[in-house]
């Protein structure tokens, strides 16, 4: 019999119930007001007050009030037909919810339980099995969406049978396994998992280090991330963190995208809503929405819910991977996720730590960025998750427990700029600041020198160090004025603007500049390492400048041009032509 | 407010703070509303048969023995066609004298639309001010504040860009608004002869100030029955929300509750947006445009209160004294629409995003060139052609007191380019230059 109990206390949607038998910390209850029931998830225990944070509005509850305990966590459903949908921060599937506004104490089925799905078995009757073990695919929007011997399930089984190739729902029996104490288990394509647990259904966690294109110049080039690599934006508002991961998201060279929408803006999620079942996948040609999941918490549903949504997230990107299948998951922002935490942290009356938030902050946050990576599964396959989270810092400042907590955590650092944004340079991100420390692995080096040209990582760093070199001219001209310092430091800093208007300035909203091709984005940094190289003798600093105007103007016209078209060539005709031109005349 | 006849009546206070009071009492529901001699009041804790009520007013002069009844409901408005023309209090009672509103009684602050139902964006609210149009063009649905400082005519600028954005009603939240303030609006929208398509709800800086919590969910209420109910393009204005904000930090200051930056409630950005969300635009073709001011103290945007609320908003418009040309301009750096990809370009003509973007880049070199002056270095051609730029951009495009067309502002500012620049100094794809470039 499950554990029932009455509401004593409520302070917003924090609410005591006194209960009358055993409760687990996390378990989920159902607290019934009206002729509706409020979801809620235990928090504290103290004696027989379960302190609930209820995930809706409590308006109109009254003490008394009935709640029923449900025996297990807050739990996602997992099946094919995932993809393509949108869910709340609980997994409800929003497009099943009538009406135009969302009702409180609805709560709807994650999946279609009539869908009829192509199933091809991968096991046969006498295979010996786990969790995670593979029994069969179906076919999800082109994609092997493996059917797998449930996470929950502990030690060796036997397969029994497995059912023939054919078409099933998600709740038809596919197969039957037989436990060690020979009991037969009946099993279907679904299966629950507790999102606040990683799923950890894999046998290794290497070092990650192949490069996860995102079509981004300023990452790829500059600062790449790798398959199951971890990252983060932190910027003030406005300088461009969701339009980053937008970006990222459209182009990212992964098998499936899953966005989670934490405790922001519910128009930007329309506009992922309008454009990615028109816009298509640049790798495989297919509608973007096809591979998408949509986690959306927007700012204005419920707080409790906002921490559930990045979890929920998570784990659905886990069951991805543990298909062996390359998942890239964004949050934006985790620190609407930290505030939720200190919203309810300060209504429990804990000790705040800095800002108010709660002490164990940085545990929190590395623990989840710790869910994300690249694993051998135990079947030999390779699955992914690469997790990209924007931080949205208080008044813009990076010294604050959500950033710099999220710092240690996170291996890539891409810094967003106000001066950067002011100045219409985007992506706003900070060349000199922002970094990746997969540069640093040798096994990405030596990935990357196979990948793109063994000079890559040179000319790479050549170019950073040029970038370093004319932010310090900058400064001395700013001190010492224009003609205060030698010619020769103009051309210092106009080709550290080439690098800065060619490779890493980016126009989101242009059709051609917005997506760039790994062997494009090659082709560039050569093109302007070379103009970099090139030495040049002006007579004046006013030159300088006319000059590379001149020439940055050309190398934009590129940028906006299909690659290597006609127009593009000229292009580069016109300046190489102004290149010799220039170096001849001396 | 009425007594019905079945209302339990509570005479035992057992605990009074500034802002609350505490009772035994049964069967109240949470957020319920409460009068404790007469004065309104909100249930905010309930721990047993302890109940915990704010009191709007503050609870100056209550005494252990006050009536408190209890209404059984949370905060309603009575909504109809009557609202139109009218002015009201925080409660939602008329204070222009004319008669009590009959209509359908709906709780205030209600539910969220479900994200999948919203409809993007799409429709252009044009202005005539360039500084909003071609910089930060803004689209119905949207929520934006102005960003000034108190002696900023923000007022001014709101209520012309209402007057001008062709909205079927103007709901107007005011708050903490001056008698003057306030009746400055009552006369612009009077004598614009639109007072029938205006709904108010005023707290003046004579009202107690935490009754402004209530004015922005009951504006908003009022917005929801128009724009779902009439499907009618409803824009709200809110003024000012700093006060609002400080509104909030005054109660939870109250209740003890442990501030976070700027002594603001840790909760300060889950409510201001669940305000700000309510900005929409509805399946059936109604939508609701929020358009608000949050003014700052010596244009310290990194406060909690403006930082918050850009982290909300789809943008900000940021009103600044140009002192070179002696107009009050929208800084073009500090804001922002987000928004307006989806309009500009599409609704407007195709060279807008470019020649948007141009215009500010230049303005940013003409910004350095002014700090090469000021420390009193020598200014190439290059800078003194930037300079002169900004100030005819500052004038002609970025002042608050320019009334035209887009097309116009896009010819104008092409003029400008072809006055001090060369194409190339201008960064934009070569076949808009060589349609549009001023010969
Ligand atoms: N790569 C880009 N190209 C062009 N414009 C951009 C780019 N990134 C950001 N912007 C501009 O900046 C605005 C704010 O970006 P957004 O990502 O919403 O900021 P944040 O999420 O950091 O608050 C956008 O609406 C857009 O106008
Ligand atoms: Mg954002």
């Amino acid at each position: 019999m499950s554990t029932k109990g009455k509401v004593k206390g409520i302070i917003s949607n924090l609410v005591i119930v006194t209960v009358d038998g055993p409760v687990a910390q996390n378990e989920i209850c159902y607290i019934e007001t009206g002729n509706t029931k409020l979801m809620a998830e235990v928090i504290k225990i103290i004696g027989d007050n379960a302190y609930v944070q209820v995930f809706e509005s409590t308006r109109g509850l009254q003490v008394g009030a009935e709640a029923e305990f449900m025996g297990h966590m807050l739990e996602v459903t997992l099946g094919p037909g995932l993809l393509s949908r949108n869910y709340d921060g609980l997994q409800n599937d929003l497009d099943k919810m009538l009406g135009v506004f969302l009702k409180r104490g609805e709560y709807t089925f994650p999946l279609d339980e009539e869908k009829l799905w192509d199933f091809k078995p991968l096991a046969k009757a006498g295979d010996v099995v786990e969790a995670g073990s593979w029994l069969g695919e179906v076919d999800e929007n082109f994609q092997p969406h493996k059917i797998m011997v449930p996470f929950t399930f502990q030690g060796q089984y036997t397969v029994k049978s497995v059912v023939t190739e054919g078409q099933y729902r998600i709740f038809d029996k596919i197969a039957v396994v037989t436990d060690s104490e020979g009991k037969d288990i009946e099993l279907n394509m679904t299966q629950k998992w507790p999102v606040k647990k990683a799923l950890t259904c894999y046998t290794e966690k290497p070092r990650p280090f192949r490069l996860l294109e995102t079509g981004v110049r300023t990452i790829d080039t500059a600062n790449p991330i790798v398959e199951g690599g971890t990252g983060f934006i932190p910027g003030p508002f406005g300088t461009g963190k969701t339009v980053l991961q937008h970006a990222i998201s459209k182009q990212a060279d992964a098998n499936i995208v899953i966005m989670a929408a934490c405790g922001e803006r519910a128009n930007e999620v329309v506009e992922i809503f309008v454009e990615f079942p028109e816009l298509t996948d640049p790798h495989t040609g297919r509608k973007l929405m096809e591979r998408t999941i949509i986690i959306a918490n927007t700012s204005n549903m419920p707080v409790a819910a906002r921490e559930a949504s990045v979890y929920t997230a998570m784990t659905i990107a886990e069951y991805y991977r543990s298909m062996g299948l390359k998942v890239l998951l964004m949050a934006d922002s985790t620190s609407r996720w930290a505030q939720a935490l200190r919203e309810m942290s300060n209504r429990l009356e804990e000790l705040p730590g800095q800002d108010a938030f709660p002490m164990d902050l940085p545990a929190i946050i590395a623990n989840f960025y710790g869910r994300a990576g690249y694993v051998h599964l135990k079947n030999g396959a390779t699955g992914s998750i690469t997790f990209i989270g924007t931080v949205s810092p208080a008044g813009g400042n990076l010294k604050e427990p959500v950033t710099e907590s999220t710092k240690k955590a996170a291996r890539c650092f891409f810094a967003l700029e106000q001066a950067r944004a002011d100045r219409k340079r985007y992506p706003a991100v900070n060349p000199i600041d922002s970094y990746s420390k997969y540069i640093e692995y040798p096994e990405f080096e030596e990935y990357i020198a196979k990948r793109i040209s063994p000079d890559w990582t040179k000319n790479v760093n050549e170019m950073k160090t040029l970038l370093q070199r004319g932010k310090e001219v900058q400064e001395q001209i700013n001190i010492l004025g224009d003609d205060g310092v030698p010619v020769d430091y103009h051309v210092t800093f106009w080709k550290s603007e080439v690098i800065d208007f060619v490779i890493l300035q980016q126009d989101a909203f242009d059709k051609i500049d917005s997506v760039c091709p790994i062997d494009r984005q090659q082709f560039m940094l050569n093109l302007v390492m070379d103009i970099c190289r090139t030495k040049f003798d002006f007579s004046s600093f006013t030159d300088v400048m006319d000059y590379f105007k001149r020439l940055i103007n050309i190398c934009k016209q590129m940028n906006y041009s299909e690659y290597q078209s006609e127009a593009f060539n000229g292009y580069l005709k016109e300046l190489n032509e102004m290149l010799t031109l220039e170096t001849a005349q001396k | 407010m009425a007594t019905k006849a079945f209302q339990k009546i509570y005479t035992k206070i057992t605990q009074i703070t500034k802002a609350t009071c505490s009772l035994k009492a049964t069967g109240v529901g949470y957020d319920e509303l409460a009068t404790v001699n007469g004065k309104l009041a909100q249930v905010v804790k309930i721990m047993g048969e302890d109940v915990t009520l704010q009191v709007f007013e503050g609870t100056e002069g209550i005494p252990t023995n006050a009536e408190v009844i209890f209404l059984g409901k949370a905060p309603t408005l009575k909504v109809s066609n009557q609202l139109a023309g009218r002015f009201f209090n925080a409660f939602g009672d008329p204070i222009d004298g004319g008669p009590e509103i009959e209509g359908e009684e709906r709780e205030i602050g209600g539910p969220s639309v479900n994200p999948v139902r919203r409809r993007q964006p799409s429709e252009l609210i044009a202005t005539g001010i360039a500084g909003i149009d071609l910089n930060n063009s803004l689209v119905s649905g949207q929520k934006i504040p102005f960003f000034a400082d108190p002696d900023q005519p923000f007022n001014q600028v709101m209520a012309s860009v209402a007057l001008r954005a062709k909205a079927d009603k103007i709901i107007l939240g005011g708050m903490g608004l001056t008698n003057d303030d306030y009746l400055y609006f009552k006369n612009v929208f009077n004598n614009a002869g639109v007072l029938d398509r205006i709904v108010s709800f005023v707290n003046t800086t004579e009202n107690p100030p935490v009754e402004r919590l209530l004015i922005p969910d009951q504006a908003l209420t009022a917005a929801e029955y128009f724009a779902v109910d009439h499907n009618e393009k409803v824009l709200v204005l809110l003024t000012d929300m700093t006060l609002y904000a400080d509104a909030l930090s005054i109660v939870s200051n109250r209740m003890d509750q442990i501030p976070s930056k700027d002594s603001m409630p840790g909760s300060l950005y889950s409510d201001l947006a669940k305000i700000y969300e309510k900005a929409v635009q509805f399946p059936a073709g109604g939508s609701i445009t929020i358009i608000a001011v949050t003014t700052l103290s010596g244009g310290d945007i990194t406060h909690a209160i403006p930082d918050n609320t850009g982290y909300i908003t789809e943008g900000q418009l940021f009103l600044r004294r140009d002192s070179d040309v002696g107009k009050v301009i929208v800084d073009p750096f500090r804001s922002l629409s987000r928004l307006k990809q989806l309009v500009i370009g599409k609704k407007t003509r195709e060279d807008h995003p470019q020649v948007m973007n141009a215009a500010v880049r230049l303005y940013a070199d003409a910004a350095n060139a002014k700090t090469k002056l000021e420390n009193g270095f020598d200014l190439t051609n290059y800078d003194e052609r930037t300079l002169s730029f900004a100030k005819d951009y500052s004038e002609k495009i970025l002042a608050i007191d320019v009334n035209i067309g887009t097309e116009e502002m896009l010819n104008v500012t092409w003029g400008l380019f072809s006055n001090y620049f060369k194409p190339e100094e201008v960064n934009i794809k070569q076949e808009l230059v060589d349609r549009y470039w001023a010969k």
